[in-house]
């Protein structure tokens, strides 16, 4: 049994056994990961009975995503499998919306291009083919402009129609957000040794320097 | 439970701490500072020190358990500030204590960061601290804060007398050192400088000291508690440009020492007269700039000569930690105070009459 939990874009978490969901929670809300996830972990382990000694460990979203927000999820599950001395496992959270388009019949090349905001996307190059499905590039954040001429899935897709096209799917791609559920799929596969390089350390994925810029005054040579 | 154990811990700035104390028993106080990587901004950058306490939080976790010796599912409970201070900051430490309280099976309290500060000032090494004394003022002082508080109770009766409507005090410090070029954080770069200087070669301004603003003590002005330190580090800066057109060398260390004659002259002498006028006799200090030397010096003078009694707790307990976290999750458990939601958000501007999430 695992316990995983994403923040990167909505928040989810999902009680994985047996490499399925059991049960699982999401929200599309963006702004209110501090107050909603923690009691929506809690009600998932006392709807199913879970204590945790039950869980293998621990699985996040490492993003990337929205800073304040992917730090929530981060937190979160650092100080959980800390609390209950279990493994962390951290998952790159576009891997969640390439296994969706993976499971929905993909074939070939294709990108994950998820919102990074200020006009840019979070985005990875994936190929599935007779080998299975794998990271070819990325994780990177860029003008959706800028993106290799694939297919694509993500909610980038609604926020960029002209610069890319969605991926030809049974289900339309245009609003997919990772979610936990997939990114519990994924690590119980990996723990399982049926996939290969899927896990990384849990440390966020920001892609971006902090925005912060060194005062006049602080540089050498500067002006009063 | 009249001597919980409890694990506090403290994002809401610069400085990840966690401290862990029973009852007023100081058993553990870790603290990871990510100042190093502001140094060169001059200042605090949100989005750095919430990086930083992301990184931070385990290890300086295992490190406070360790010294303390105690395990997680001995502690009580688990306190968190959750405000106010920078939201971003805030959330991680948040979060964290969510998720240990929800692992271990603990009550969460989610407490304001100023009044913690106080609290510490109960907190003794090896000894169970005294209790706090009635009519008591606290002075908080920091990069962030300058507040003067009238503490009934610690878990109940917390009234906010007075505050600076701008700057906080070590901001000002802050903000004027970079404009004497003497790097960050400001406050022990002037207290330094100073040292050279003639605290009396410039008279700066002390803030809201108009009698517009401050009244009398029969009919008070607005702002006869509050304070006011965003004028001073220009007034600096205009006496700086002064030497500067003439082709002058900028006498950097009488500034830097009538800066900080300014700034304390008139935190101290508002901080007593609030202390006499609401008839508080014991004055805490708290708060990073109570490091400042000159602070410290001039404050006891004014509250001997005033009969106030000062305390003044050791210097890692001032500046912020997660001991005066876990101190005031202590005090609230041995009153009984029902715990927080696991619901509860940061509030970057918490009021410190809110003592409890």
């Amino acid at each position: 049994m695992l316990l995983s939990i994403d923040s990167s874009a909505g928040a989810s978490a999902a009680l994985i056994r047996d490499g399925a969901p059991l049960d699982a929670w999401r929200t599309a809300e963006t702004s209110s990961h501090a107050e909603v996830l923690a009691p929506a972990v809690q009600r998932l382990l006392t709807r199913a009975g879970v204590r945790g000694e039950d869980l293998e460990g621990v699985v996040v979203g490492v993003g990337p995503g929205p800073f304040t927000g992917l730090r929530v999820g981060m937190a979160l599950a650092h100080a959980l499998a800390e609390g209950w001395a279990k493994p962390l496992h951290g998952i790159c959270s576009l891997d969640s919306l390439a296994l969706r388009a993976t499971d929905a019949g993909i074939d070939g090349e294709f990108v994950v291009a998820t919102d990074a905001r200020r006009r840019e996307v979070y985005w990875a190059q994936y190929i599935s083919d007779d080998a299975g499905s794998r990271l070819q590039h990325g994780p990177f954040v860029a003008g959706a402009g800028e993106l290799p001429d694939l297919p694509a899935v993500g909610a980038g897709l609604g926020l960029y129609p002209q610069q890319l096209r969605a991926a030809e799917l049974a289900e339309d791609p245009t609003g997919w957000v990772p979610d936990a559920a997939e990114l519990g799929r994924l690590a119980a596969g990996a723990l399982a040794g049926d996939l290969h390089g899927v896990m990384c350390q849990a440390r966020p994925l920001y892609l971006r320097e902090s925005d912060a810029k060194v005062p006049l005054q602080m540089r050498p040579g500067g002006v009063r | 439970m009249n001597e919980p154990l409890v694990l506090g811990i403290e994002t809401s700035c610069d400085e990840t701490g966690i401290g862990i104390v029973r009852g007023t028993r100081l058993l553990a106080n870790e603290v990871a500072s990510s100042m190093n990587e502001h140094v060169r901004f001059g200042g605090v950058i949100p989005e750095i020190a919430a990086r930083a306490h992301v990184e931070a939080f385990t290890p300086t976790l295992r490190k406070a358990l360790d010294t303390a010796g105690v395990e997680l599912r001995d502690v009580d409970a688990i306190a968190v500030t959750a405000g106010p201070g920078l939201a971003g900051a805030l959330m991680v430490g948040i979060s964290a204590a969510k998720g240990l309280a929800l692992a271990a099976g603990k009550p969460l309290y989610g407490v304001n960061h100023l009044v913690a500060h106080v609290a510490v000032a109960l907190v003794e090494d090896d000894a169970a601290g005294s209790p706090l004394a009635p009519n008591t003022a606290a002075l908080l002082v920091s990069g962030g804060h300058t507040e003067i508080l009238r503490i009934g109770s610690l878990t109940h009766d917390v009234e906010l007398i007075g505050s600076t409507i701008d700057d906080a005090a070590g901001e000002a410090y802050d903000k004027t050192a970079r404009l004497l070029g003497l790097g960050y954080p400001g406050g022990p770069a002037i207290d330094a400088a100073a040292r050279h200087g003639d605290p009396h070669a410039f008279r700066f301004p002390r803030g809201l000291t108009m009698p517009k603003f401050e009244g009398t003590a029969q009919s008070p002005g607005k702002h006869r508690h509050n304070w006011s330190f965003s004028g001073l580090k220009t007034a600096v800066a205009r006496a700086a440009e002064q030497f500067e057109a003439q082709g002058l060398a900028v006498p950097v260390a009488d500034l830097a020492a009538s800066f900080q004659e300014a700034v304390v002259d008139v935190l101290t002498a508002k901080a007593v007269r609030a202390c006499r006028e609401h008839g508080l006799t014991s004055l805490l200090l708290g708060g990073g700039v109570a490091a400042n030397s000159r602070l410290r010096e001039l404050l006891a003078q004014r509250c001997a000569d005033a009969g106030i009694e000062l305390t003044v707790p050791p210097i890692p307990l001032c500046t912020d930690n997660g001991a005066m976290v876990a101190a005031l999750g202590a005090q609230l458990v041995s009153a009984g105070a029902q715990a927080s939601s696991l619901e509860i958000a940061a509030d970057s501007s918490l009021p410190v009459e809110q003592i409890l999430r």
